[in-house]
């Protein structure tokens, strides 16, 4: 069932060249999906590019406000529009993790710019064609990966837990504010996954522990196909 | 008038200058728009994207330094983006205005160009020599990353500062296909968009590559607009006859919207859902078989702009609203007032398709069921 939904369903994801993001590529690009895929380097975007032909590889980085509208197009002459963007690309801001009082701006910054400035300059890059979506009679979805650190005030979790709680309320202001257009946003929480970047966070970590990204992305993908099945709402009259 | 010479969008102050069926000329300010909306009407705008156009390379044949500016496609299918109609301008910047700008050299069919990433060969020279088509070398991925990075917006020598990528898209700007930005558009943000449909008004898109401007070549800009495709999505064509059903009003944000609208109705009068490539020029005596009123900015006479105003109204009108614009210092061009102009009524003394089943209702002084468009600003 998943596969039929799936098929040809447009579909951007930054971070994609590892973790969650890898996770996801592999799985939508195997069910049907047209996907574009948004990385920094081009040695991680040529290596998922040789493994999966048929999905879309972008350079970029989403921190930079100069390379958002680059991406944007990007993104839109590789798929022609798009049904879902997931804002996955993260970053943890201090490396090794620092209590927020011996966090330096410079990494709160990278923190906010990746987790918070990025998905909100794409998603506002995008926003018109998912609108157009919308339009045409699809549902599109803007998908923002959260984390339990955005509840949870984990010690030595600062920088990342702040700034992903600022991107989960973000997410539900826009779906407030979207609902009129039909673009829905939703903010997950996957769960301690075993990636790199948990790697980097916790590297003692008991990795048996933890999440494989391949499930997390599966769960994902459950929740794209089951709003991308909904039937479209008729246009909002208010 | 005078050119608007800060990139931004909406600004506060913008002014709207209303022409309605019967000639009258009001005054308004831009925020008024969605005021002159009624709950039938059907508003569509352009949601093109612009493409970052302008490209700064080399003419590997003779070393000279040369700006290309895409100007057409013939599709709008992402794979179709290999092959451009472009505009060839030689050494310089858009500091120089571009009629001030040295030619580039004499191109031959299979010169080389280099443009940053990108490497193109000239197919085909077309009706001047600085209009070429030109063919990007490398898969549809690799030409889309070498625009999207190494392009940049096509500029204006009239604004302050150069433009960024951002200034230039609207709002509902989708898929990245315009040459220059649909810039009417710019008086839209989403709360507009949602502030007419709660107006009970229909608000819908069509995707229309506009193309560039103007050259600053007078035989170059006497074959403005060149051929434009353009992609009418089938809820919009819906919205279209249901609009004429009910006797609302089809409300044109921007002239390429016109152009796509007129073009796509020109064999039969119905407007059909898909893509195609406008060749019809709009001027005086183009017979509007699709649109009511289109919202614009203001435009100088010998401008194609201009000649589509003059499908909407009479000279006499036209030339009223000029010296109004004139008085009252309207700013023109990308970033500058708006125009709101509602075609002229049959009573007015010209000459309108009798057949139409919208006539009737559409000939209505436009203050008849709107409570605020007859009213001075």
């Amino acid at each position: 069932m998943a596969n039929t939904s799936l098929r040809g369903l447009r579909i951007a994801i930054t971070g994609g060249t590892s973790g969650l993001g890898l996770a996801l590529v592999r799985r939508l690009v195997e069910a049907g999906a047209d996907v574009a895929f948004i990385a920094r380097r081009r040695s991680g975007i040529e290596r998922v590019g040789q493994q999966y032909p048929d999905a879309h590889g972008i350079v970029g980085d989403v921190s930079q406000k100069d390379e958002i509208h680059p991406i944007a197009i990007q993104v839109l002459g590789a798929l022609g529009g798009l049904d879902v963007l997931v804002n996955n690309a993260s970053s943890l801001g201090p490396v090794p993790l620092a209590l927020l009082a011996d966090t330096e701006c410079e990494d709160l910054d990278r923190a906010f710019a990746t987790n918070v400035l990025g998905p909100f300059r794409l998603t506002r890059a995008l926003l018109g064609s998912l609108a157009a979506t919308a339009r045409e009679g699809g549902v599109p979805l803007v998908v923002n990966i959260s984390s339990d650190a955005a509840v949870t005030p984990y010690a030595g979790w600062g920088a990342y837990g702040a700034s992903k709680a600022a991107l989960a309320h973000l997410s539900r202001i826009w779906d407030v504010e979207l609902a009129a257009e039909g673009i829905r946003t939703v903010s997950i929480d996957p769960g301690d996954m075993d990636t790199p970047l948990h790697e980097l966070a916790v590297p003692d970590a008991d990795r048996s522990s933890l999440k494989s990204p391949d499930q997390a992305a599966a769960e994902i993908i459950e929740l794209i196909v089951a709003r991308a099945a909904r039937t479209p709402e008729p246009e909002a009259t208010r | 008038m005078i050119p608007a010479a800060v990139a931004v969008q909406r600004p506060p102050d913008a002014r709207l200058m209303v022409v309605d069926a019967s000639g009258q000329v009001v005054h308004k300010r831009r925020a008024d728009f969605p005021a002159l909306v009624r709950s039938r009407d059907l508003v569509i705008a352009n949601d093109a994207a612009t493409l970052p156009a302008s490209l700064s390379g080399t003419h590997l044949a003779t070393g000279s330094p040369i700006e290309l500016r895409l100007a057409g496609r013939r599709s709008l299918l992402p794979q179709h983006i290999d092959t451009f109609k472009a505009v060839a301008f030689g050494a310089g910047d858009f500091r120089t205005p571009t009629e001030s700008r040295p030619l580039p050299p004499p191109f031959s069919v299979g010169d080389s160009l280099q443009l940053g990433p990108l490497r193109a060969v000239v197919r085909t020279i077309l009706e001047h020599p600085r209009l070429i088509e030109v063919r990007f070398e490398g898969s549809a991925q690799k030409i889309w990353e070498g625009l999207a990075r190494h392009g940049r917006p096509i500029q204006y020598s009239y604004l302050s500062d150069p433009l960024a990528l951002w200034d230039t898209w609207t709002t509902i700007a989708s898929r990245p296909v315009a040459f220059e930005p649909p810039s009417a558009g710019f008086l839209l943000d989403w709360r507009l968009v949602d502030s007419l449909r709660a107006r009970g008004a229909t608000f819908a898109t069509l995707t229309h590559a506009a193309g560039i401007s103007s050259t600053g070549d007078a035989r170059l800009d006497a074959m403005l607009p060149l051929a434009e495709a353009y992609e009418i999505p089938a809820r919009t064509a819906d919205a279209i006859d249901a609009v004429r059903q009910r006797n609302g009003r089809i409300i044109a944000v921007g002239t390429t919207v016109v152009r796509a609208l007129e073009d796509a109705a020109a064999y039969d009068g119905c407007v059909r859902a898909g893509r195609a490539v406008a060749t019809l020029t709009i001027g005086p005596f183009t017979q509007l078989r699709i649109v009511d009123a289109l919202v614009t900015g203001q435009h100088e006479p010998g401008t194609s702009h201009y000649e589509l105003l003059r499908a909407f109204h009479d000279d006499s009108v036209l030339r009223r609203t000029l010296a109004e614009a004139e008085m009252r210092a309207y700013r023109t061009h990308e970033f500058g007032d708006s125009l709101f102009i509602v075609r002229r009524s049959p009573s007015a003394g010209t000459i309108t398709a009798t057949s139409d089943i919208r006539r009737g209702p559409l000939s209505e002084p436009a203050s008849d069921s709107d409570r605020t468009a007859g009213r001075s600003g």
